[in-house]
């Protein structure tokens, strides 16, 4: 699966901290399978008890729509649950879009094909204050280019080499990794660890 | 490198697990040690399955079922379909693969981060992995320690390596004495509030100081556990002769020749005199108070006699104290407690038990309070019981549960309900944490005791002097 060029409307979420615990419950964690965590991704914030959708909460909005998720800084905090990554990516978001993220998520999000995009803190509160004046924003996320833009001002973002080539190129961690096998067990005859 | 370069304890250890190289690519990192449970591995082994592998060194991962399992009755099914079926996948992918497992009922199970240093399996020098954000614990070794992704639990299960950029380094002293009824869990407390919940991001932490020098293994455990709540990628403490007199004679610790060979590797495990880190920050231990937090994540807290402090026009904040049901310039002392749990990778070790037993000998629980004790592995709950101090717990009221992880992250039916206030000596104060509308106020076991006697939160510091109870 190969990560284009595209542009898209976004959803607001401008809280910070947001943790994974928020982004899927401890009690969604019993799957054994990637699939299907999208229903439940910001569960208690987005459902009643009864189950009954909350209306307050943007995922509930027909406002806010969009492939790409503007969120405020060090989101995907706390615990290390991929789940968070794949709830995100299950619902159909492909970018999310931050001041910072939290190191695990961060990881876990590009391991699943999501690109997590950092932004200086001004750049997010003009997208934040864009987006609350026109919810049909589009961005404009440009991979190959490492750019994106929004409101006609663009940004470069960062994203190492390796990872770039894995979301261009669909390559995969554990191929790469299996090409080193040789070096492993060389490794392994001499490390006092062993 | 060059040989004379000065290199902090996380770079020498970083440095000698490298496998390749290259520029604009994560290194290929060798891994020493891998801890699995039944949560984040079963999509790990789907995807072994699929890719038609074996897991490449399956005698270096350890697996053990904490995170969803029951705190009574373990000797019965689950009950809880999902958890069951959880389990057992483990119990399976486990036979499957050949990997050891300490399963429900075995006489090793525990919390993850709790075995592994109780069985010597965690050592100095070593790279030790798990998906679970807590295995920061296991830096108090000296060891780069730290959590991972299910996605990053395959690569290691396949290939003993997985892809890591280094993070950037960080040293945090702590010098001066502790006052009395300051504990290790108020200091990782006290300095998550200062840097906030993501003061460290991008850093790997080491402490220092003669504060930490001070510390018990258990003690250092609980720093080292909570770093990933100041979004460090993990925490590291240099190790010494506490550290080696703790792991001689565990039951997979080298012996003889192996050990000897061993102390002369560990001795070289320290930062050298100059080396140079990306940040350094340094604490006085005698301004730390007994702490507790007020708010939904782990950087919102308070020495206990202090006030919620205010942030007009934030936002995150007004939605934090809304759900704790609080407001700035309230004080938290003599609020009243609805639970009180004892437990987790955090502070429940035997000497948190014994503690907690210390303070409430002779004395009951406030009568509409619940307390769990919940032990973090089975040979924590046997010494307590050889140490009479299930006898305590009971004469006082408290429930002292069976192994697992419990109400810190309520997977299983420890839940604190909805509305409730419960002084916890977990880690984490997430909105529905510990169960869905849950209210966490995290603390040291001492301030968890206090909180269990009286029914609210109280400063333990002084109900010690009035107590001349000695720490």
């Amino acid at each position: 699966m190969s990560f284009e060029k595209f542009s898209d409307t976004a959803v607001l979420l401008p809280l910070e901290n947001v943790d994974t615990d928020q982004i899927i419950p401890a009690r969604f964690l019993k799957a054994t399978t990637r699939e299907g965590f999208g229903e439940n991704l910001f569960c208690d914030w987005r459902f009643n008890k009864d189950g009954s959708p909350k209306p307050d909460f943007v995922l509930n909005q027909e406002t806010y729509k969009g492939s790409i998720l503007a969120v405020g800084k060090n989101f995907g905090c706390g615990s290390s649950r991929e789940h968070a990554a794949w709830a995100i990516g299950d619902y159909g978001f492909k970018v999310v879009i931050s001041s910072f993220f939290a190191d695990i998520f961060k990881n876990n999000a590009l391991n699943n094909n999501i690109l997590p995009i950092v932004a200086e803190e001004q750049v997010m509160d003009r997208l934040f204050k864009e987006l609350q004046n026109d919810p049909a924003t589009e961005i404009l996320v440009d991979l190959p280019n490492e750019q994106w833009s929004f409101g006609g001002k663009s940004y470069g973002f960062e994203i190492n080499e390796y990872k770039k080539e894995c979301l261009l190129k669909g390559y995969d961690n554990i191929d790469y990794l299996l090409s080193h096998k040789q070096a492993v067990e060389s490794f392994e005859q001499k490390h006092i660890l062993n | 490198m060059n040989s004379g370069e000065k290199r902090t304890l996380f770079e020498k250890i970083w440095d000698q697990h490298v496998i390749h190289s290259r520029e604009g690519y994560p290194d290929v990192f060798y891994i020493d040690r891998h801890f699995i449970h039944e949560v984040t591995s079963p999509q790990a082994f789907d995807g072994l399955k699929k890719r038609g592998i074996q897991v490449a060194k399956p005698n270096k991962t350890i697996a053990t079922a904490d995170h969803n399992v029951p705190t009574k009755d373990q000797h019965l099914p689950i009950k809880e379909m999902l958890s069951r079926f959880q389990v057992e996948t483990l119990t399976q992918n486990c036979k499957e693969f050949g990997i050891e497992l300490f399963g429900l009922g075995h006489e090793k199970q525990g919390i993850v981060h709790v075995i592994g240093p109780e069985l010597g399996l965690t050592l100095p020098g070593m790279t030790i992995v798990c998906g679970d954000s807590h295995t920061s614990t296991h830096g108090a070794f000296g060891t780069i320690a730290f959590g991972i992704g299910t996605s990053e639990v395959e690569q290691v299960l396949a290939t003993q390596t997985i892809l890591q950029y280094k993070p950037k380094t960080m040293r945090i002293e702590i010098n001066g004495e502790l006052k009395p009824g300051v504990l290790s869990k108020d200091i990782i407390l006290y300095i998550i509030s200062k840097i906030s919940a993501s003061g460290a991001t991008g850093y790997f932490v080491e402490y220092a100081g003669t504060a930490i020098e001070g510390l018990s293994m258990e003690a250092r455990m609980t720093i080292c556990n909570m770093s990933i709540e100041m979004g460090a990628r993990g925490g590291m403490i240099a190790p010494d002769e506490i550290t080696f007199e703790y792991i001689k004679g565990r039951e997979y610790a080298p012996k003889g020749e192996a050990w000897d060979e061993m102390m002369n590797y560990w001795k070289t495990l320290y930062s050298d005199q100059g080396a140079q880190y990306d940040k350094v920050l340094n604490f006085d231990a005698n301004d730390i108070g007994p702490m507790i937090t007020y708010g939904t994540n782990p950087g919102m807290g308070i020495s206990i006699g202090e006030t919620i402090p205010d942030q007009p026009g934030d936002a995150s904040f007004k939605k934090s104290l809304d759900y704790m049901g609080l407001s700035s310039g309230e004080r938290l002392l003599d609020k009243k407690v609805d639970y009180v749990f004892i437990g987790s990778c955090t502070n429940s070790r035997i000497e948190d038990l014994r503690l907690v037993a210390d303070f409430v000998k002779g004395k009951s629980k406030a009568p509409d309070v619940n307390v769990w004790i919940v032990p973090g592995s089975k040979a924590v709950e046997a010494q307590a019981k050889r140490e009479g101090l299930d006898k305590i717990f009971l004469e006082a009221g408290f429930e002292l549960r069976q192994p697992g992880c419990s109400a810190c992250l309520a997977m299983n039916e420890d839940k604190v309900p909805a509305g409730a206030y419960c002084v916890s000596t977990s880690n984490r104060n997430f909105e529905g944490r510990q169960g869905p509308g849950s209210r966490t106020f995290l603390a040291s076991p001492l301030t968890a005791a206090a909180a269990a006697i009286t029914g609210k939160v109280v400063d333990v510091s002084t109900l010690l002097k009035k107590e001349a109870h000695v720490i």
